[in-house]
């Protein structure tokens, strides 16, 4: 193959279906290179789809997008090993449409997304695996596959995930750092629709997902989730990879004793598992954010690390920002204008003015403190589930001495100054 | 003890048969400058095991391409670590 494109987008996930879909319809010429046999084949993640980002690039994407459960409930549990203290938001505003949000199946909403790509006028070859940026001097000029082939284009935007080994072989970027990712383990437990409608307390297409943080990650940095997908939960747990070399668990293992909790087993329980995945998610934060454009070349969605590790969020802008990288490019393609780095370089602007990367940067300090501060991991989970059991129990002692005991309990176990510099730490961290 | 092969028999590879996509660059290395060999523990699929003598050996045939081993093995940087040929590997059914 020696013809030549405008675009060429590496990789078929959210942020290459986002930008080869924007760029289509904006009239150029776009080949999207994919390695797994189908788009979504290679593709992992929780999943949860929301829905802002993807309605600015189809507005009615809810028309046939094979969605799984709209969310109206969301619980944040803090776990010790045998109970958890949690808060729950539902609302009745949650189940009106337009939703905000679902549970998706990555494998099925991948290929929708693809599929709205190639109507949009993209090609599309699957089962290819990108072996190499084709350089002209400095600039990117095209790619190498691995089917012997060289193709070329004006722009190459690299959408190919966590690993983006091209932009590192390229000198792009430096090597992920183990700190800066996490490892994420999960399965899919299938179970009948009335099931998981019955333990959720949920109606036909009605939601939950369950945030998780606390013992089931055993000292690490890292936090569980529990999905509800149509007929499926997905469960899984991450932890910073830093954390994982350390302390020499393996993560199948934190999965196994986090399926055994008693507040957890009984939801999974008799479900039929069908699928093991792992994934590597970007955590580093905004100082860990590379070069994200140069001279040919944007880097988009994982590849580019942007992930909001606070909020779960990463889909969304890995959507946000392949949309943008296309604006981009059509905004100087219109313009006669080369797609050099010094005119690239307005992505990087259109993100900083994005949501994408302001709530990077409100959040930059906080993988630092929570790296650097294991404590919010393991000593307040069981603080905390210690003070709920005291105050719990009706035993014939008076309130007023359980309240010292709780007092007690924290002060003994952080200091009256290691709260303090917490409490600071994480006014900081989210400040 | 956990079977993580039990789970991995729940995944759908076509195997890329003789042309493993991971190489250990230098058997050496791990065997004699690597203490902790922290491969043999964090990866997901447990390809990698520690031998009695101490050598590392690999088998990628359950590989969920996260890039685990090749993350962790900053200090060596032993892991020559590659994506599979197109359509080869972990083929998620639900991802």
């Amino acid at each position: 193959m020696s013809e030549k494109f405008d675009v060429i987008v590496v990789g078929a996930g959210p942020a290459g279906n986002a930008a080869a879909f924007t760029l289509a319809s904006g009239g150029m010429k776009v080949l999207q290179i994919e390695r797994g046999e189908s788009p979504g084949s290679k593709n992992v993640q929780g999943a949860i789809l929301y829905s802002d980002a993807l309605e600015k690039i189809i507005p009615d994407f809810r028309d046939d997008a094979p969605l799984e459960r709209h969310i109206i409930e969301q619980r944040m549990w803090v776990l010790s090993d045998d109970a958890y203290v949690g808060s729950t938001y539902r609302s009745a505003a949650f189940d009106q449409p337009p939703y905000n949000r679902y549970t998706i199946i990555r494998a099925q909403f991948d290929k929708w997304f693809s599929g709205k790509v190639q109507e949009a006028g993209a090609l599309l070859i699957c089962e290819t695996t990108v072996s190499g940026l084709a350089m002209d001097g400095e600039r990117v000029a095209g790619v190498h596959t691995d089917r012997g082939g060289t193709v070329y284009a004006d722009l190459v935007i690299l959408a190919d995930g966590v690993n983006s080994l091209l932009a590192n072989r390229a000198g792009f970027h430096p090597e992920l750092k183990p700190r800066d990712v996490a490892l994420a383990v999960k399965e899919i437990h299938f179970l009948p629709e009335p099931t998981i409608e019955s333990r959720f307390n949920v109606q036909p297409d009605q939601g939950v997902v369950i945030e998780m943080a606390g013992n089931i990650t055993q000292g690490m940095v890292g936090t569980g989730f529990l999905y509800t997908n149509r007929e499926s939960l997905t469960i899984g747990v991450g932890c910073l990879l830093s954390d994982f070399k350390t302390r020499g668990v393996a993560p199948y293992r934190m999965l196994e004793d986090m399926k055994k909790h008693p507040s957890i087993a009984p939801l999974i329980d008799g479900g039929e598992m069908k699928e093991y995945c792992a994934h590597l998610i970007p955590e580093g934060g905004y100082k860990a954010v590379p070069q994200v454009y140069g001279d040919g070349w944007l880097l988009v969605g994982d590849a580019a690390m942007l992930v909001n590790s606070v909020h779960r969020e990463g889909s969304n802008l890995a959507m946000t920002s392949g949309r943008l990288a296309a604006e981009t490019a059509l905004e100087l393609a219109g313009a006669g204008k080369a797609m050099t780095a010094r005119n690239l370089a307005a992505y990087r602007t259109r993100l900083e003015n994005s949501f994408v990367l302001k709530d990077l940067k409100k959040y930059q300090r906080l993988p630092q403190v929570f790296d650097h501060n294991h404590q919010f991991f393991t000593d307040y989970p069981e603080l905390l589930n210690g003070a709920a059991h005291t105050l719990l129990t009706v035993d014939g002692v008076d309130k007023k001495t359980k309240e010292k005991q709780v007092r007690k309990s924290f002060v003994r176990r952080r200091s009256p100054f290691g709260l303090m510099g917490d409490a600071f730490k994480l006014w900081r961290a989210f400040e | 003890m956990i079977k993580v092969e039990e789970k991995l028999f729940q995944n759908r590879y076509r195997v890329d048969a003789g042309r493993p996509h991971i190489e250990i660059r230098d058997a050496a290395v791990c065997q004699h400058r690597c203490v902790s060999k922290p491969c043999t523990f964090c990866c997901p699929a447990a390809c990698y095991t520690r031998e009695g003598d101490g050598r590392v050996t690999l088998i990628t045939d359950g590989c969920l391409e996260c890039g685990t081993c090749r993350v962790i093995c900053n200090e060596h940087s032993n892991v020559q670590w590659e994506y599979p040929r197109g359509g080869y590997g972990i083929l998620f059914k639900f991802g």
